[in-house]
């Protein structure tokens, strides 16, 4: 999919060791990071990791207690928001309310004093590129729709002409469905227009519709980097791979054969390859992976359990089956629904390969 | 017996007819009953008797007389034009010289003092607890020959300056000094209505600071400076006490022409005709004003 893998660009955007304190507290605590020209870059985590506070660094905002900023190589630490190349689209937009959709999106060239017939053929182009209708350039921005507005306010970033442009949760308040079209349309929109994005979330989903690499951020640090099928398959922890969506976690010990103990399961696992030093930590599954078994030795690994419910995802179907204290959850596409009833025992199971073990 | 009968029926269905009227009003309504009732008693009722008022013959203290505009004509043929012209400018330049002064001080409560707003605040509302008369009064003795001033200035650098009481720059000094609340609070208010993310907005798309303010929070913090305005020239213009203790008789407002006609002149409904013109003139400049400036508008709720 991607023309070329990121590493081998120049990085349009470095952090070296940036941190930011807010007294006692390290909203973003020692970071490094180097961002491709042309990247759509994710960073995903929940409210309070210190995403936002990284996000107006960036931009300019704030500024960072320690560490560096490079554009294009160039430190950028002192440069005000309005004398980076760079542009944020704000959670609430932040569209001027007095002003029409034209004038919002033609304000980057007025501030510069590019004369009127320009910028409103600028602006026209860009409600073009945006698919806005035309008419809505006399339109005043109160009276547009969430989407119209949110194309309003990626309209006025783009006639900034940024290099990189900054995006703070602004799909947030808007409903699933529209979300959904929306994050589509500005992953088509990255790529018509070829410049770096930078995008900040708490949904991992988000963040995998969109992005070529996502970054996990927890506590103020970036806990995982990697592009979007990497961070699915292969999580680096417990708290990554519980932020994608349900996930089945058992805590487990190495036994003395190489073979894993679990504290909720009887009998012993198969384990994948063992992370470094490994001796205790967590045995992670998708429930895609989790089979129902015929007999115990269809799979490496069993467990006998009572079928407790069932959900309907659309096109597929999620059972919950419990094993003891362990709730297990197990996907299969609506094609492949398992023909089980409520509370009918059952015997599901995986293959050493399909799981992944992570030490914390 | 019959007529005792009569006398019920009279009665039930009087009764019948006020529980209709009971089941028509809606429990909303019935809960604004009290206020609508005190609100007609102690406002609409007197603004009719002084509206009514004004069409009685001259110097008369009835209700009853044939109505005449006479009062409106002695108005319109008398030199009554100057006392108007007089509270209206005086209104005027108190409102702009607020306006001016309130701007920076409410922009700085809001974005440079923080916490420690509150403590202004009390500061600016703590003199009004003080009766304006006093309050004026306080200042006939920082301004009069020999008093705080000018007297500190005298026993300092030898120095005898002419007192600046009773002239026209004390009578706004004291309206300036009286409304600085009703200014400031609403503007206060507008310059806080301002969203943070805007501004940062706007200065990340390239303004300069002062484009910042000229695009966008002077334009957003507009509804808090009309309603301060407007408030303070409506109660400015009907200010008395300001030209009477610091104006000595330097200007003479139309209030002091109302009150001079209902007490020493005892001429009530002239008095009452003076009164309406004034409501009727104030009453269309502040609509003038409110249709220039859609309050909706500039609130961006259109």
């Amino acid at each position: 999919m991607r023309d070329t893998p990121p590493a081998t660009r120049q990085p349009v955007l470095a952090l070296r060791n940036i941190r930011k304190d807010f007294g006692a507290l390290a909203a973003v605590d020692g970071l490094d990071l180097d961002i491709a020209q042309g990247e759509f870059f994710t960073i995903v985590g929940p409210s309070g990791c210190g995403k936002t506070t990284l996000l107006r660094m960036l931009a300019g905002l704030e500024v960072p207690t320690t560490g560096d900023i490079l554009i294009r190589g160039e430190r950028v630490n002192d440069l005000p928001a309005n004398q980076r190349p760079t542009c944020m689209v704000f959670q609430s937009l932040a569209l001027f309310p007095h002003r029409t959709v034209g004038q919002n999106i033609e304000f980057p060239l007025k501030i510069r004093g590019v004369e009127a017939s320009k910028r409103k053929s600028k602006a026209l182009q860009l409600m073009t590129l945006l698919r806005l209708p035309q008419d809505y350039y006399q339109k005043n921005v109160q009276r547009c729709s969430g989407g119209e507005r949110q194309r309003v306010a990626l309209a006025r970033a783009l006639a900034y002409d940024p290099e990189i442009l900054f995006f703070d949760e602004p799909l947030s308040a808007i409903d699933y469905k529209l979300r959904k079209t929306l994050e589509k349309e500005l992953k088509d929109i990255h790529r018509e227009t070829g410049k770096t994005f930078v995008y900040i979330t708490h949904s991992l989903e988000e963040a995998m519709v969109m992005s070529d690499r996502i970054g996990v951020m927890r506590g103020g640090k970036l806990i995982q980097v990697g592009t979007p099928q990497a961070i699915y398959s292969l999580p680096n922890s417990k708290f990554v791979s519980e932020f994608i969506g349900d996930v089945n976690v058992l805590p487990v010990e190495l036994g003395g054969d190489g073979r894993l103990i679990s504290s909720t399961v009887t009998g012993e696992l198969a384990a994948p390859n063992l992370p470094q030093s490994f001796t205790r930590g967590y045995l992670v599954i998708r429930p895609e992976f989790l089979r129902f078994l015929e007999r115990a030795s269809d799979a490496q690994n069993s467990v006998r359990g009572q079928l407790y419910n069932e959900y309907a995802l659309g096109s597929r179907i999620q059972y919950q089956i419990r094993a003891g204290e362990q709730v297990f959850v197990v996907e299969k596409l609506r094609q492949q629904a398992f023909a089980g009833h409520r509370d009918d025992e059952v015997l599901i199971g995986w293959d050493a390969k399909d799981s992944i073990l992570v030490s914390n | 017996m019959n007529s005792s009968r009569n006398k019920e029926q009279a009665g039930s269905s009087a009764r019948r007819l006020a529980e209709q009227a009971a089941a028509r009003l809606g429990p909303g309504e019935k809960t604004a009953l009290p206020v609508l009732i005190f609100l007609f008693i102690g406002f609409a009722a007197p603004l009719l008797a002084v509206i009514w008022y004004s069409f009685m013959p001259p110097r008369t203290f009835s209700f009853t007389g044939v109505p005449t505009v006479q009062n409106y004509q002695t108005i319109f043929q008398s030199t009554s034009y100057i006392s108007f012209l007089w509270s209206l400018s005086l209104a005027a330049l108190t409102t702009a010289v607020l306006a001016l002064i309130c701007y920076p001080v409410a922009y700085a409560m809001v974005r440079v003092f923080g916490p420690y707003s509150m403590l202004l605040t009390l500061l600016f509302t703590i003199p009004l607890f003080v009766s304006e008369n006093i309050r004026l009064y306080g200042w006939v003795l920082f301004f009069i020959k020999n008093g705080v001033l000018l007297g500190t200035v005298k026993h300092l650098s030898g120095l005898d300056l002419q007192s600046l009481l009773f002239t026209r720059a004390a009578v706004i000094f004291g309206m300036v000094y009286v409304y600085i609340p009703f200014m400031l609070f609403p503007m206060t208010l507008g310059v806080s209505m301002v969203p943070a993310e805007t501004r940062d907005a706007a200065f990340d798309l390239g303004a300069t600071r002062w484009q910042v303010f000229r695009e966008v929070e002077l334009p957003l913090s507009m509804p808090g400076v009309l309603i301060g305005s407007l408030l303070t020239f409506v109660l400015a213009v009907g200010a008395i006490a300001e030209a009477k203790v610091l104006g000595g008789q330097k200007v003479i407002p139309i209030t002091h022409d109302i009150e001079i006609a209902f007490t020493y002149a005892q001429n009530w409904p002239l008095g009452s005709a003076l009164a309406v013109l004034l409501m009727a003139v104030v009453g269309a400049l502040v609509l003038l004003v409110l249709r220039r400036f859609d309050l909706d508008l500039l609130l961006g709720r259109k």
